[in-house]
């Protein structure tokens, strides 16, 4: 079942910082929730294979023309901090 | 002026060409009842001062309202989160493209449940909507603003979104038509993604006639998304057909079981009376992998949506949450953006498709969902159409499942398939309880005919009027 340290990797790998009162309220919920998913362990899947829609055989790439999307000052516009036409953050390398 | 809530929108716009109506009267006429009624249902997060004509169809004219997950240029977009609270959509979705064109009047946008995850549209950051024939109970979910605004006749249709039931379990709980077409007739282009496998967009109407008309114009092949058919769309309004002699309707065992509220069952009887006397073919079938279809959407469900979930990290939009470093303003951004049920996603996503969990649960997943489907290949060998409740019960109480997320999952149960399997799916109205709440039952075809749901539902509602009853709090207006 879902212990503390399994709550803090996901929360690392989900990149959501979770306060101490959560991790109990998550292990309980997360357990319960994946108690229940674990019904599909009665599934014999044995050479089954996975669902891939009916219709992805049908899909293609469009062709590779450049195409005008004259929206760059909207979308920085969204961004909480941009400088330049760049998107502003903190310092990443040393 | 009174009785254009009584009227189908296709009648509205023929009042409009006819000269007897102008659009301006017709959406000023909507914003007064959004402007009195919405206080008490929530159902409208915004709504426009004024709209723009720019093209023709059967629907000219006619106000629509849209579920705040779909794009709409240079208009607020939040998916009733407050990681996006401030955002402005760059781009028309494809389907809002094709609403302008076809000349429909964008009158707002509608509350949903935070990313369109929820059955009850209380996961909002905005506050629930309630439903318009009881107050105290929840419009169903996520598009529940949608189905209770279309419910209230605040509006005479609006779009949604479904990706396990979003649009026809709330169209049940409010005794409207939701109708969500096999996955790929619509372009996703411009809705924000949940789980992409599954996300279809579809039309909220209170009748069939509507419904047919929405399709023509939203349906379609769009090189934005790689997912849409190239398929032919066929036009919808000639399955506006009353005869429905000798259809197959199947009717499974596992959707008419323990559990389901007998107040329920009774209306599908009734409705299934109907059918027959109406000389289509009842036949019983199994679809024996149904009681896997909650466990195995909420793997696929939460796994897509926590990945489709990464791009809000406080960079490219809406709330950021300071801090020295990159990982640490990331994840405060999303501790302070993401609700409850967003986060709870994310976090059992994100543990299914961790390495060392994968195979037990995204994998295992993907392959009970081809188990479904082909539940499904063996029944449509035998039977046109598949009737069943579209949920086990009618609308439950404001706050009675929040905090219990399994039982929230599990209003979905009926709804679910139809999502993993890509089948096309509509509920409509067939009845109400004693307490006077609405009941659905649900039509699910094979993949691409969306035609044989609209002639049952067309030629059901051509002898009941469920459709036609309209909640109190909408009369007195």
């Amino acid at each position: 079942m879902v212990n503390r340290e399994i709550v803090e990797y996901v929360a690392k790998l989900a990149r959501i910082e979770i306060t101490e009162q959560e991790k109990d309220f998550l292990c309980s919920q997360l357990s319960k929730i994946l108690n229940y998913i674990d019904t599909l362990k009665e599934v014999d899947v044995k050479d089954i294979e996975v669902f891939r829609g009916y219709h992805v055989k049908e899909c293609f790439l469009r062709e590779d023309n450049i195409l005008i999307f004259d929206a760059k000052e909207k979308i920085l516009k969204n961004a909480p901090l941009e400088e330049d036409n760049y998107f502003k953050i903190p310092k990443v390398i040393g | 002026m009174d009785n254009l809530i009584n009227l189908e929108g296709v009648e509205i716009a023929k009042n409009i060409k006819d000269n007897l109506l102008t659009s301006s009267e017709v959406f000023n006429f909507f914003k007064k009842r959004i402007d009195r009624l919405n206080p008490s249902i929530n159902a409208f997060l915004e709504v426009y001062e004024d709209f723009k004509i720019e093209g023709d169809s059967s629907l000219a004219g006619v106000p629509i309202a849209i579920k705040d997950n779909i794009c709409i240029k240079d208009k607020r977009i939040t998916c009733a989160s407050r990681i996006l609270s401030t955002h402005i959509a760059v781009y028309d979705a494809t389907v809002i493209k094709k609403l302008k064109k076809a000349g429909l009047a964008i009158i707002g946008t509608t509350n949903m449940d935070e990313f369109a995850f929820g059955s009850s549209t209380e996961n909002s950051c905005y506050g629930a909507t309630k439903n318009p024939w009881d107050i105290l109970r929840v419009p169903g979910g996520s598009s529940g603003g949608s189905a209770a605004a279309v419910a209230a006749r605040l509006v005479p249709f609006a779009l949604g979104s479904d990706t396990g039931g979003s649009i026809r379990q709330p169209a049940s709980l409010c005794g409207v038509v939701g109708f969500k077409p096999t996955y790929g007739r619509i372009s996703r282009y411009g809705l924000i993604a949940f789980g992409s496998s599954l996300d279809q967009i579809g039309p909220i109407t209170t009748n069939f006639v509507d419904c047919a008309h929405l399709l023509n114009i939203i349906c379609g092949f769009d090189q934005y998304d790689s997912t849409s058919s190239t398929k032919e769309v066929p036009d919808f309004t000639k399955s506006l057909d009353i005869n429905i002699e000798g259809i197959r309707i199947g009717l499974p065992k596992e959707y008419f079981c323990e559990g389901v509220a007998p107040e329920v069952l009774n209306a599908l009887e009734e409705t299934i009376n109907i059918f027959k006397k109406k000389k289509a073919r009842i036949i019983n079938i199994s679809l024996p992998h149904t009681k896997y279809a909650v466990a195995t959407y909420y793997i696929i469900a939460s796994s897509e949506a926590s990945s489709n979930l990464q791009r809000f990290d406080g960079i490219k939009y809406g709330l950021r949450v300071n801090a020295n470093t990159i990982s640490k303003l990331h994840s405060l951004t999303r501790k302070e953006g993401f609700g409850c049920e967003a986060k709870r996603r994310i976090f059992l996503g994100t543990y299914s498709l961790s390495s060392g969990y994968y195979e037990a649960y995204y994998l295992r997943a993907s392959k009970v969902r081809n188990l479904i489907k082909k539940d499904f290949d063996i029944a449509f060998s035998e039977v046109d159409v598949i009737l069943t409740p579209t949920s086990p019960t009618v609308a439950f109480k404001l706050g009675e499942k929040i905090d219990d997320p399994l039982s929230m999952y599990l209003s979905d149960i009926f709804t679910i398939s139809a999502n993993l399997a890509a089948l096309p799916a509509v509920s409509f109205p067939c009845g109400f309880n004693k307490q006077g709440l609405p009941i659905g039952a649900q039509l699910i075809g094979k993949e691409f005919n969306e035609e044989i749901l609209l002639r049952l539902g067309f030629s059901y509602q051509s002898i009941t009027d469920y459709h036609k009853k309209i909640p109190k709090i909408a009369t007195i207006c």
